[in-house]
């Protein structure tokens, strides 16, 4: 009888109850933000976890509780339990922030010689990972990477890929991580024609996906300068009309070589939009922190460009989107300050 | 420790104005061109190079191309390079100039330095000739040649003194099989592949390779070299020999090429130009040793007897022979 005339006063007063009828604090509108704070995909929103969790009481818990099926278990425990599949991604989502800010500051050298180490180690290994860093940074900064790598490991990355690869793709990527690539812009024409011809005849007759095994595809792919090798994608499309990693897409390794030696953008744009798509794994979701916190002193104009193009949608917004806290606003500034350089 | 005798007062105008007096009518002072060149260390050299220029705005080496010929052309012409030059440059024209790469130049080139000469010889081969010494290594080569030279070139090697005895151990027998699965033992045979013992020498450090090879030695009975013996006309085989030597004692496989060269005049000749000129400010004494140890007599007696002219001048000088003049 009591209870009943107390619910009576509260609600004539205005204030919210719930569905046992205890008094609330917060609405369902602010329930379902906290919600979205902890449900990611990339980042934890702290501001409204911090303004939102400060507000509630008790009930208020039970209430978001019970109304978050995907964050808490309501077993046959009796009470509801935190699902430990999503505790486990929360502590993920919490430390992004901190991993995108470790990143930046860490010295590029010892950056790329941690992530050279990972993407072999991690399972499967992450082949496109290596391929990235051996080919989108220059012949002196992935030499800098190669000399952090032995001072870390007390071994050389050509020792350490050798050992972990296996076949065909040995090859290539020892090949690729031991190169010092010219840098300059003196290319040989009559080489590049005579490339592109082999290229081309080694395409049109690979019949069972086995160009990966050419001496010449892998020569040309391994030691000629990016500038000839840019030069000779030229020359394929005006020859064949087709776009060499096209041509290539039996084998993702290649395919990846060829974007990241000859259009960087590309690739990066079509990692980033995989990083953000709906079901990414950790892996791919790594991806968005790295690129945009290693490429913003480099060509994120051009990344971004080339992801509006497309994607049909610009980066920002699609970062705004997916991110969420100190994370989104990180990335967001950093795109922005590498598309104003 | 060096052959060569520099004096340490030297005047590079004195000495431009002297060569180029040694240019001027009709022959060539070649006797003087090599007492001063000969007597001249590297920085000297390049002080006297910058002085001819002033002087008489022309190249120096160009101006010795010009005046001097055959032999003792190209081993001046070389000695009056830098040092790090001069190693891009043989490179080059060991892989440029011949019908096929002298594989022996390019190993010497690789093996004979530590990662960071080798990246200076690298990045001065790019500066030079706008491309990669990988890239022309690569396309002047082919099959199991090409992959073990440009692994070769290309790596950058760990330097620390540690060994991993396991690794050792299990490299070892790996290489065994490569070498002897192919066609029984004491070599004859072609290898079982070649995959994995490009893969061994080419990326493993320094240290690590020679404990590999003590294993080989006590595994199989054999030195991996001796193992390697096969078709003198397999000249994959021979490269990897030669790597192999040159890993565990570049003096007396320094001493080995000379020999050959020697015994092989008429041929052989840049050979010999080759170590004399590289060594000569670096350890070729140290090489002399062991060519008296092993062949009985001097390598100035060698080059004396094998030799003639001017020729013999130069190089006698490179070794520190005074006598001669």
């Amino acid at each position: 009888m009591a209870e009943r005339k107390k619910i009576t006063i509260l609600v004539r007063r205005g204030k919210k109850l719930n569905q046992e009828g205890e008094k609330i604090m917060t609405s369902p509108e602010e329930c379902e933000a906290l919600r979205k704070a902890f449900s990611g995909p990339h980042g934890v929103e702290e501001k409204s976890m911090l303004e939102i969790l400060v507000k509630c009481n008790l009930a208020d818990l039970t209430t978001f509780r019970k109304n978050s099926p995907y964050i808490f278990l309501d077993d046959a425990c009796r009470f509801e339990k935190w699902d430990p599949f999503h505790m486990k991604s929360l502590e993920i989502e919490f430390l992004r922030f901190q991993r995108a800010v470790i990143q930046r500051t860490m010295h590029p050298w010892e950056r790329d010689a941690l992530l050279v180490r990972k993407s072999l180690e991690e399972k499967p290994p992450l082949y496109n990972l290596l391929i990235e860093l051996a080919c989108t940074r220059t012949s002196d900064e992935f030499l800098g990477a190669r000399k952090a790598f032995q001072c870390l490991y007390s071994e050389s990355v050509e020792e350490f890929v050798a050992v972990k690869v296996q076949g065909f793709q040995r090859r290539l990527l020892v090949a690729l991580v031991s190169t010092y690539r010219y840098e300059g812009m003196r290319i040989d024409e009559a080489a590049i024609k005579l490339e592109c011809q082999k290229l081309g005849r080694a395409i049109k007759t690979d019949q069972n996906n086995e160009i990966e095994k050419d001496d010449e595809v892998l020569r040309i792919l391994t030691t000629r300068s990016k500038h000839h090798l840019k030069t000779i994608h030229k020359c394929y499309k005006e020859a064949y009309d087709s776009n060499l990693e096209e041509d290539l897409d039996g084998i993702q390794i290649l395919r990846d070589t060829v974007n990241c030696l000859c259009a960087p953008p590309i690739y990066f744009s079509k990692i980033l939009d995989t990083a953000m798509s709906v079901c990414p794994t950790e892996q791919e979701k790594e991806a968005l922190t790295r690129v945009i916190v290693t490429r913003t002193d480099v060509d994120m104009k051009e990344i971004a460009a080339e992801f509006n193009r497309e994607y049909g949608a610009p980066l920002i917004d699609r970062i705004e989107a997916a991110a969420l806290g100190n994370y989104r606003d990180f990335l967001v500034a950093l795109v922005k300050r590498g598309m104003a350089n | 420790m060096a052959t060569l005798l520099a004096p340490e007062d030297f005047s590079p105008g004195e000495d431009a104005m002297a060569l180029n007096k040694a240019f001027e009518g009709w022959g060539t002072d070649e006797k003087n061109i090599i007492w001063i060149l000969g007597h001249r260390n590297a920085d000297q050299r390049k002080q006297i190079r910058l002085a001819y220029q002033e002087i008489y705005l022309e190249d120096l080496i160009k101006k010795l191309k010009y005046e001097l010929s055959g032999d003792l052309e190209r081993a001046v012409c070389h000695w009056i390079l830098d040092p790090v030059e001069r190693e891009a440059v043989l490179a080059y024209e060991s892989i440029i100039r011949n019908y096929r790469p002298d594989y022996r130049v390019i190993l010497e080139t690789a093996l004979m330095k530590s990662a960071e000469e080798l990246l200076t010889v690298k990045r001065t081969y790019q500066f030079l000739y706008k491309r990669s010494l990988e890239e022309d290594v690569a396309s002047h080569t082919s099959g199991d040649m090409r992959k073990f030279l440009v692994a070769v070139v290309s790596v950058y090697r760990y330097e620390g003194e540690e060994i991993e005895e396991e690794v050792a151990h299990s490299e070892a027998n790996i290489l065994g099989d490569e070498i002897q699965g192919g066609g029984g033992c004491g070599g004859g045979g072609a290898l079982n592949g070649a995959e994995e013992i490009i893969r061994i020498l080419s990326t493993r450090s320094r240290p690590q390779l020679l404990a590999t090879f003590n294993y080989y030695k006590r595994i199989h009975g054999t030195s991996i070299t001796k193992s390697l013996d096969g078709d003198p006309a397999d000249e994959f085989s021979a490269a990897l020999r030669a790597a192999i030597q040159c890993i565990k004692n570049p003096k007396r496989y320094l001493q080995k090429v000379v020999h050959n060269s020697i015994n092989r005049l008429g041929t052989e000749e840049d050979a010999l130009s080759r170590v004399i000129v590289t060594r000569a400010e670096k350890d070729l004494k140290e090489m002399k040793d062991v060519y008296l140890k092993k062949n009985g007599r001097s390598l100035e007696d060698a080059v004396a007897s094998e030799t003639t002219g001017d020729y013999k001048a130069f190089l006698l000088t490179l070794l520190g022979n005074q006598d001669y003049f």
